[in-house]
């Protein structure tokens, strides 16, 4: 018997994977958590607050993340993709691909390189709201604590600014990317979801109309860490908006671009209308639907916002979105149930875009059954192999949770007696 | 206590030799802090320092290191020594990132540190986890579809498990059903309802033993170590368990409290659940009259959503309406199906299946109110609805109305579990989530302030049994994983790695009750002579027991009321200028500082933050130390409490506070402004508003005026 076949490999860093990782390491476990961005945490380490509690996400991942400092049992990797898994339940033979930080271990996340960097790049972590520098922390609550510099736009020898200022040799521009082998026992796959790409959605604007922005966009103007230190601005003018429309369905439940439900998106939007009163109670916020979905007790919730001043919930789908005169915004929708056109007009225009499952874009090199829409389809997963959160079905933080943790007995039990 | 040797390691690095006189460290750790062996470094988490160190201990027998230099959160790795006892002292974000280099108060607020680490390093120790021998049998209380899966996924990891239903037969709801809604990809067909392969499982599995007609009378102990006396058919047994699954599920809403929407007044009115009966006969015919119905009318959220019968969406009912409708059409193709809902709940992937049924031309769906439903004196029906596709009001004829009811938990009917509890039979909390045995936190769903007690399925939250199979898988894992955590003697979630534990000095205890009324596990009993003792594997080491006694007498290895009492003694408090001491959470408040620290914000020199497990470890004989050492101001810095409460440890920010508001009238009794102390809610992303909020306390507090014990 071999002890790697008692190890489990967890793909996706986010709440998901961070749960199904931990939750089989505090039982003694050997995980080896992989994540392809540089820091752990996934989407919820760029929402401000989360429903229906209104609590920071940056909370329950310090304990998370303090779990991990404090179990000996997890190995992680940062910035890095699975290229190839061979063998069976058992006994998979796993490579990853580490890619170059540049960025060594002896970071001590100065700031210093990103002081001197003299090229900018687009904040991803903010949705393209800001730039930040070449040589960057991804946001303030980072784990690893650890500045990472983004290759495609560095100078690189021609600068090296960074290099010299850094006083703890922690840049390596030169830094190879790296091969690594494991074996392992089981693997759980949770690698997450991608916002769907506004900009598909015709009718609705979205790069094109001033002052239409996403709800993951939304979700970083609102946060203290955000591009605006957790001001709601229009991008146009930065004016604080006045009238918000939060605009349901945008793409989910569409035949032409995402036929499932997103899951999130009911509840999100009316999470954020409460960003937008807490800004300024005298603002208004509209919301289009088409159902409101505020599963089981989020019900209430749903029951709270909805009684706030200023609040209001249109029945509706929208049909069009157009520039209106002062960077305004006009929104059109269709009462589905009357037919009735309703017509208004609006300081910033939230479009509650839905979820793809990251295998839409990148598979996982297993031969695996996907859904049409990219979804893993859990009736053809191999012995050993798991898939979670939403690699199966749109799904929100608690469910992922849940689902992690289950994925960990799974994953547990297909090792036992090897 | 081991015998130790300590030393004090300076770093110089990210700022620090900058901002303050690195000599002047050394000086207050030697005088103030006593200890003599100072070293110091330009950069101590590189190789070059780690090496340093490391050939310091070997040379130097030293094993208690109080290392300045960054915050305990970063660099935890690198200033790891395997059998020294470590403090990380934090001059890098609370000094050097947040004040004006080379001030006065900048290198007094940086020596205080150094003096009060060393003060703390000198009573504590380095924990070891005692194992203990624990039984590992898991109950599963409930045999519905949760209950089962759970006692699946538990035996299929080698668990012994005994599984508790108190009807006859197993499978709980799910044994009603005819079929079951899709749960695989296309999300179009029906399947067979999951639970009775299930119950084979079950019953063939030699792990799992199986009581029916039985229940739970007492849960006796703590995890690892219950006795739990079980009911079946009128005698009792005692069976030795480890760790519990609450699965007990939930029942229909009562239908007979829905006459408005005809129940009880025809027969022909009938619940989802009813109908599932009449499907599984073949055909879906009137119970009235035996005919068949040609056009079935489903009402949505028959109960649910409803401020005057249940306050919640029961999130199966949309779904289990379609599959029904498809019922109807199936077994007659003339019939039509109407499901009027309020907002249709097919979420996720489900959506599929909506879309599915709306492709049916017999199935119509519309949104509606449904004001009530007629009944005829000659038997036939009409159900009324407004703000409906068909028009603003409806007068929708039907042959048979299917009232979609929702759920109700197990644990609004009683207890369930019946804990020999001190603090009651059942779960706290319930209240907070209309009933359901639900986890207070978003990113930890299986947490119940009964430590090994997991709850799963429909008794935990409305849900599918789809979910609830997953949630099943969940609750079993917590429960293994509570019993792995037990046996070795370290802590479960959410410290899952500390070996501490609380060790009274119970010659001192005046047996007051604090510690068994506050401990938020309810991990204190009580003798015959009413003195309290600890079921210690219930116990999450929040430390709430050693805020509450005012006898001061628990400790942790690593973590009490003297240590922290040493680090206020060990402060400098000059006759002239403000002393603010403030305790923060360690999870939330002390980030939140790290956090504005990485923005270079300033925070006020005059200000000693004191990081603390959970502010519920928060004593108050604290600020009695702190006044009368002359401190002018005492801040305690904590999560949001009430309703949506963020304390991990439920309860901790809450009694901080309680425990202030009696500190008050203390203080205006010995003629001390109780305006002095203050309880701060501070969440980990408010590290912007910090700065502000501490500078107003420190104005509000000069404004007082000096602390007149400063004299003494």
């Amino acid at each position: 018997m071999n002890a790697s076949n008692k190890k489990i490999l967890v793909i996706g860093g986010g709440m998901s994977g961070l749960t199904a990782a931990l939750e089989a390491a505090e039982t003694g476990a050997q995980v080896v958590l992989v994540e392809k961005s540089p820091y752990l945490g996934g989407r919820v380490a760029q929402l401000n607050k989360y429903f229906p509690k209104l609590c920071p996400p940056t909370c329950g991942l310090e304990i998370n993340f303090k779990r991990i400092k404090n179990n000996p049992d997890i190995t992680f990797y940062t910035m890095t993709e699975v290229t190839q898994i061979t063998g069976q339940a058992g006994d998979f033979h796993v490579t990853l691909n580490v890619r170059p930080r540049y960025v060594n271990d002896k970071c001590v996340a100065c700031n210093k390189c990103a002081e001197v960097c003299p090229v900018e790049r687009v904040n991803d972590f903010n949705y393209g709201l800001d730039n930040n520098k070449a040589a960057y922390l991804p946001f303030d609550m980072a784990f690893p604590y650890q500045y990472v510099i983004d290759m495609s736009v560095c100078l690189g020898d021609a600068c090296k600014k960074c290099v010299k200022a850094c006083e703890y040799n922690a840049i390596e521009l030169d830094m190879a990317p790296q091969t690594v082998t494991v074996d392992v026992g089981a693997i759980v796959v949770a690698g997450g979801w991608n916002l769907y790409d506004a900009t598909k959605i015709d009718n609705l604007g979205f790069g094109q109309v001033a002052n239409v922005i996403n709800n993951m966009q939304m979700e970083r103007l609102a946060s203290p860490n955000g591009p605006t230190g957790g001001k709601i601005q229009r991008p146009s003018d930065g004016a604080e908006p006045k009238s918000v429309a939060f605009v349901q369905c945008a793409g989910s439940r569409d035949e032409n671009h995402l036929p499932y439900c997103s899951y999130i998106c009911c509840m999100a939007s009316l999470k954020q209308a409460t960003y937008l009163l807490d800004q300024d109670p005298e603002a208004q916020a509209a919301i289009f639907y088409i159902d409101i979905r505020t599963p089981g007790r989020y019900e209430q919730f749903y029951w709270k916002v909805r009684d706030r001043e200023n609040v209001e919930l249109i029945r509706g789908k929208v049909a069009k979105i157009t520039q209106a005169p002062g960077d305004k915004v006009e929104v059109v929708a269709e009462d589905t149930a009357t037919g009735n056109k309703v017509r208004r007009v609006f300081d910033l225009v939230v479009l509650a875009a839905g979820m793809e499952p990251c295998t839409k874009a990148d598979k996982i090199p297993l031969a695996l059954k996907y859904t049409d829409e990219g979804f893993i389809d859990p009736t053809g997963l191999p012995a050993g192999i798991f898939a979670v959160g939403s690699m199966k079905s749109p799904l929100d933080v608690a469910k992922s949770v849940q689902d992690g943790t289950g994925a960990a007995i799974k994953a547990l039990q297909s090792l036992v007696g090897r | 206590m081991e015998e130790r040797k300590y030393g004090v390691y300076i770093c110089q690095g990210c700022g620090i030799a900058e901002a303050v006189k690195i000599e002047g460290l050394e000086k207050v750790a030697r005088k103030g802090g006593k200890i003599p062996h100072i070293k110091n470094h330009p950069i101590l988490c590189s190789p070059e320092g780690l090496e340093f160190i490391k050939t310091d201990i070997a040379a130097e027998g030293i094993n208690g290191l109080v290392i300045c230099a960054c915050s305990p959160r970063v660099k935890y790795e690198e200033f790891d020594f395997p059998g020294c006892l470590i403090e990380r002292v934090n001059i890098r974000e609370l000094v050097a990132w947040t004040q004006e280099p080379q001030a006065e108060e900048t290198q007094l607020l940086a020596e205080d540190y150094v003096v009060m680490g060393c003060a703390k390093i000198k009573k504590a120790d380095i924990p070891e986890g005692v194992p203990v021998e624990i039984e590992r049998a898991i109950l599963v209380i409930g045999g519905g579809v949760t209950g089962l899966t759970a006692a699946l996924e538990a035996a299929n990891l080698g668990q012994q498990v005994v599984l508790v239903e108190k009807e006859a037969e197993l499978g709980g709801l799910g044994a009603g059903l005819f079929q079951q809604t899709p749960r695989k990809y296309p999300y179009q067909e029906l399947e067979v309802p999951v639970v009775f392969n299930k119950i084979k499982e079950v019953l063939t599995n030699p792990k799992i033993k199986v009581l029916t007609k039985s229940e739970v009378v007492l849960i006796d102990g703590q995890p690892g170590l219950y006795d739990v006396t079980i009911k079946t058919d009128g005698k009792e047994d005692i069976y030795k368990i480890g760790a519990v699954i609450l699965a007990a599920g939930a029942k229909p809403y009562d239908a007979t409290k829905l006459g408005h929407l005809g129940y009880g007044k025809s027969d022909d009115v009938v619940t989802n659940w009813e109908l599932e009966k009449i499907a599984a006969d073949g055909k879906i015919l009137r119970p009235s009259n035996g005919k068949p119905a040609q056009k079935v009318v489903f009402i949505q959220c028959a109960g649910s959503v409803d401020p005057d019968h249940l306050p919640y969406c029961s999130a199966f009912c949309c779904g289990t309406s379609l599959k029904q409708a498809k019922y109807v059409r199936t077994m007659n193709p003339d019939s039509l199906a109407y499901i009027i809902y309020k907002n249709m709940r097919t979420l996720g992937q489900n959506e599929l299946f909506y879309k599915h049924a709306q492709n049916d031309p017999g199935i119509l769906l519309t949104k509606g109110d449904v004001t009530g439903v007629e009944v005829a004196d000659d038997g036939s029906l009409a159900v009324i609805a407004e703000n409906t596709l068909l028009g603003d009001k409806i007068k929708l004829e039907a042959d048979l109305v299917v009232l979609a009811t929702g759920l109700v938990p197990a644990t609004v009917e009683g207890p369930v579990l019946n804990l020999n509890y001190r603090q009651g039979p059942g779960l706290p909390d319930l209240e907070l989530f209309q009933g359901f045995a639900d986890s207070n936190f978003i990113c930890f769903q299986y947490e119940t302030r009964r430590t090994g007690v997991y709850a799963a399925g429909a008794v935990r939250q409305p849900m599918d049994m789809a979910t609830a199979m997953e949630d099943a898988a969940g609750a079993a894992l917590k429960a293994y994983q509570c019993l792995e955590h037990t046996a070795k003697g370290i802590a479960v979630h959410p410290r899952a790695w500390d070996q501490t534990f609380p060790d009274p000095f119970m010659q001192r205890c005046t047996a007051c009750k604090r510690c068994t009324e506050e401990c938020p596990f309810g991990a204190i009993e009580e003798d015959e002579k009413g003195t309290p003792f600890y079921k210690i594997n219930r116990c999450r080491r929040c430390g709430t027991c050693m805020g509450a006694c005012p006898e001061r007498i628990v400790s942790f290895k690593d973590f009490s009321v003297d240590i922290i009492g040493s680090m206020i003694k060990a402060m400098d408090v000059p006759e002239e200028g403000t002393r603010i001491v403030a305790f923060v959470c360690e999870n939330d408040a002390y980030p939140a500082i790290d956090a504005a620290a990485l923005n270079r914000l300033k925070l006020h020199p005059a200000v000693r933050f004191i990081s603390v497990r959970c502010l519920g470890s928060f004593n108050l004989v604290w600020i009695a130390d702190a006044l009368s050492r002359g401190i002018d101001g005492i801040l305690i810095m904590g999560c949001k409490y009430g309703d949506d409460y963020q304390c991990h440890f439920a309860k901790g920010s809450e009694l901080a506070n309680y425990r202030m508001g009696k500190l008050q009238e203390t203080l205006d009794r010995l003629a001390l402004e109780s305006e002095r102390a203050q309880f701060m809610e501070v969440a980990i992303n408010d590290f912007d508003k910090l700065p502000k909020l501490i500078d107003d306390f420190v104005v509000r507090v000069e404004e007082i005026g000096p602390n007149p014990y400063k004299e003494f």
